[in-house]
């Protein structure tokens, strides 16, 4: 077949100069690498991180701990040592597994005691599961507080953010002005007037919880949504104003569908960062609260209050300080730098 | 400028406003008043102490009353001691001020430097010594440190009294209030410091042969510092707070000693003077961080 006369300006190709590709440069092209999701990348780089790697394992022992402690070890977290059914007052601050004497009693005529492994208190109680009793509820403070600061954050922040103009305008000005409040001061504010309001209810949620708690959390709900509120808001403005959202209304997209393609996905992983960062900072409040004597009712334990209590033997018996402090740093520092190394690995803005 | 001077003052005064509002009709919402005590009174002596006080009048009412006297100073006078409040918050401010001001000296100048030859040393050993003890102490509360610290230097090595008349007791109280924000400082510096390094004027003044100490001293450092500024207000209340726990574990006859011993106590009118008082120092130093941070740095924009 002859080809057309090619004209010598014309930028036509010409097919004849051109070879076909042998069977090895073909496969050559395989090697790049295979295409990932967001989601498998994100995995991958945090992976790499040893620090979040750490973290998690941190995360996962201390969970581990809470979950099989209490079916191993034989002593409640509010129970008194007792041998042979009776009270026994000599445990009283031992060691870590130390044991008192009438338990060394027990195991020298050939009985099995369970070793106390921090010890016990000074009202008789084995410290390691009050320890781990104090983390769990620790923990699960900071867990809920964050979830209630991420449902109304985000709620609040989309509306305002998707709505905009004068809305926007005032939620915003709400959002100032709470943000301006001393939140610790306003915390143990409620907290005294709540413990007030609530002493007598006979609501069975409050009484389990105890008042400070139910305070705790209404002013996590009142307060630290804000931070989250900004946040999505500015993210929504951002991601509104860009041309493939332009593109999909153009097309005839309807609202729904844009805010669940475009919108969500784009801003999910701020959200999940900031909440994750959140965790830390709700167990901080807990805990200091409970250390100033405003935390959790008398024989709950929490970290805070575990250290609290530990402050009168503090010359005596260290060391019921520094198992709570340690927890307490331990898990801290885990969720911090877990959050570091999520943003690092997930969040679009820093990615290269 | 002056238009958002306005908007900032504004916005710092409905901020008081809404404080005094919250504590107000928060501590009104306690069940009991104060007159309600165990010792009955005739109708006559209680009507008379009402009026006195006048916790007759509608609440509204007397929030009004309670805002006039609080702008004239006087925040009426404490359940438990019956002495005049405005007069102990004077004397708790002092102390509480001599420690939080001698943190937050020690915070800004300790992180700064930190920060800055983490900046210097990137990647080699100082940066990750400077980094490590930073994620740390971000990680440790401040009643966690100051206890631990309490128990080292105090009991264990009998380095320091525990409490004496002298300053060299308000040292472990000054080291445990300083250790967050000095780790924010530096984090803070180290970010900053970084980012001015790598800007052209650093390469342009470097190129023209102007010595090591200089470029650093004048032109990263500088810049470096603005950040710096917005983090003085945050970092004051922190400090603030902050003193709640640490007073109480040093007993320091502090502002924050004083509110959680006012909360023990349920002495309302002390609870609500001192809530005020702390909030207003909080929203005052966040409104100067945030006004001087626009007058120090050109670059941001006026609106």
């Amino acid at each position: 077949m002859d080809t057309p006369k090619k004209n010598p300006f014309s930028l036509q190709i010409d097919v004849s100069r051109f070879e076909k590709a042998t069977e090895e440069e073909k496969r050559q092209q395989d090697v790049m690498s295979e295409s990932t999701t967001f989601f498998k990348d994100g995995m991958r780089k945090l992976m790499k991180n040893p620090l979040a790697v750490a973290s998690m394992i941190v995360l996962i022992l201390v969970i581990g701990t809470i979950i099989i402690a209490p079916m191993v070890v034989p002593y409640g977290y509010e129970e008194m040592i007792s041998v042979n059914g009776k009270r026994d007052k000599t445990a009283k601050n031992l060691g870590p597994f130390e044991y008192s004497k009438r338990e060394q009693a027990v195991i020298d005529e050939g009985g099995s005691v369970f070793p106390h492994i921090m010890g016990t208190d000074s009202q008789c109680r084995d410290y390691f599961i009050r320890v781990v009793e104090g983390t769990k509820i620790s923990l699960s403070v900071g867990l809920f507080a964050s979830i209630l600061v991420l449902i109304i954050g985000v709620l609040y922040g989309s509306i305002s953010g998707y709505l905009g103009g004068k809305v926007d305008l005032i939620m915003m000005r709400i959002v100032d002005i709470i943000y301006s409040l001393p939140d610790m001061l306003i915390i143990i504010l409620l907290s005294v007037v709540l413990n007030e309001r609530l002493a007598n209810s006979n609501n069975p949620v409050i009484q389990s919880l105890g008042t400070n708690m139910v305070s705790i959390f209404v002013v996590f709900g009142l307060l630290y949504w804000v931070g989250m509120a900004r946040l999505v808001r500015g993210e929504i403005l951002k991601i509104k104003n860009n041309e493939y959202i332009l593109a999909a209304k153009a097309v005839g997209a309807k609202s729904s569908r844009i805010i669940r393609t475009h919108i969500i996905p784009n801003c999910i992983s701020v959200i999940i960062i900031t909440t994750a960062l959140q965790i830390p900072s709700a167990i901080f409040t807990e805990s200091f609260l409970s250390f100033v004597g405003m935390g959790v009712k008398a024989p709950m334990p929490s970290l805070g209050s575990l250290a609290n209590s530990a402050r009168e033997g503090l010359q005596s018996y260290p060391l019921q300080l520094v198992f709570p402090a340690v927890t307490i740093v331990l898990i801290v520092l885990a969720f911090n730098l877990l959050g570091d190394g999520l943003r690092d690995a997930f969040d679009p803005k820093l990615r290269r | 400028m002056s238009k958002y001077l306005v908007k900032r003052i504004l916005l710092a005064v409905v901020s008081v406003f809404v404080i005094c509002l919250i504590t107000f009709f928060a501590m009104n919402a306690v069940p009991g008043g104060p007159f309600n005590s165990e010792k009955a009174l005739t109708p006559a002596v209680k009507a008379t102490l009402l009026e006195r006080f006048n916790l007759d009048k509608p609440i509204g009412q007397q929030f009004l009353i309670y805002m006039r006297n609080m702008l004239h100073g006087d925040f009426g006078i404490s359940l438990k001691t019956g002495r005049d409040i405005s007069g102990t918050l004077l004397e708790c401010f002092a102390v509480s001020a001599k420690i939080g001001g001698i943190a937050a000296l020690f915070a800004v100048i300790i992180g700064v430097i930190l920060g800055a030859l983490a900046a210097l040393f990137r990647n080699k050993w100082p940066d990750r010594l400077i980094i490590f003890l930073t994620t740390l102490f971000t990680a440790m509360p401040s009643f966690v440190f100051a206890t631990l610290l309490l128990m080292v230097f105090c009991i264990q090595l009998k380095w320091l009294p525990v409490w004496d008349a002298s300053n060299r007791s308000l040292v472990l109280p000054v080291i445990a209030l300083a250790a967050y924000p000095t780790a924010y400082v530096t984090r803070l510096t180290k970010t900053s410091m970084l980012d001015a390094l790598s800007q052209d004027y650093i390469r342009t003044a470097r190129s023209k042969g102007v010595s090591t100490v200089k470029v650093i001293f004048k032109h990263a450092l500088r810049n470096a510092l603005i950040p710096v500024i917005t983090y003085v207000g945050p970092m004051l209340a922190y400090i603030l707070t902050g003193s709640l726990v640490v007073e109480n574990i040093f007993s320091i006859g502090g502002l924050g000693k004083q509110f959680v011993q006012s909360i023990t106590n349920r002495d309302y009118p002390m609870i609500m003077a001192t809530t005020i008082f702390l909030a207003v120092i909080m929203v005052v130093m966040n409104l100067l961080s945030d006004i001087l941070y626009k007058v120090v740095d050109p670059r941001i924009k006026l609106d």
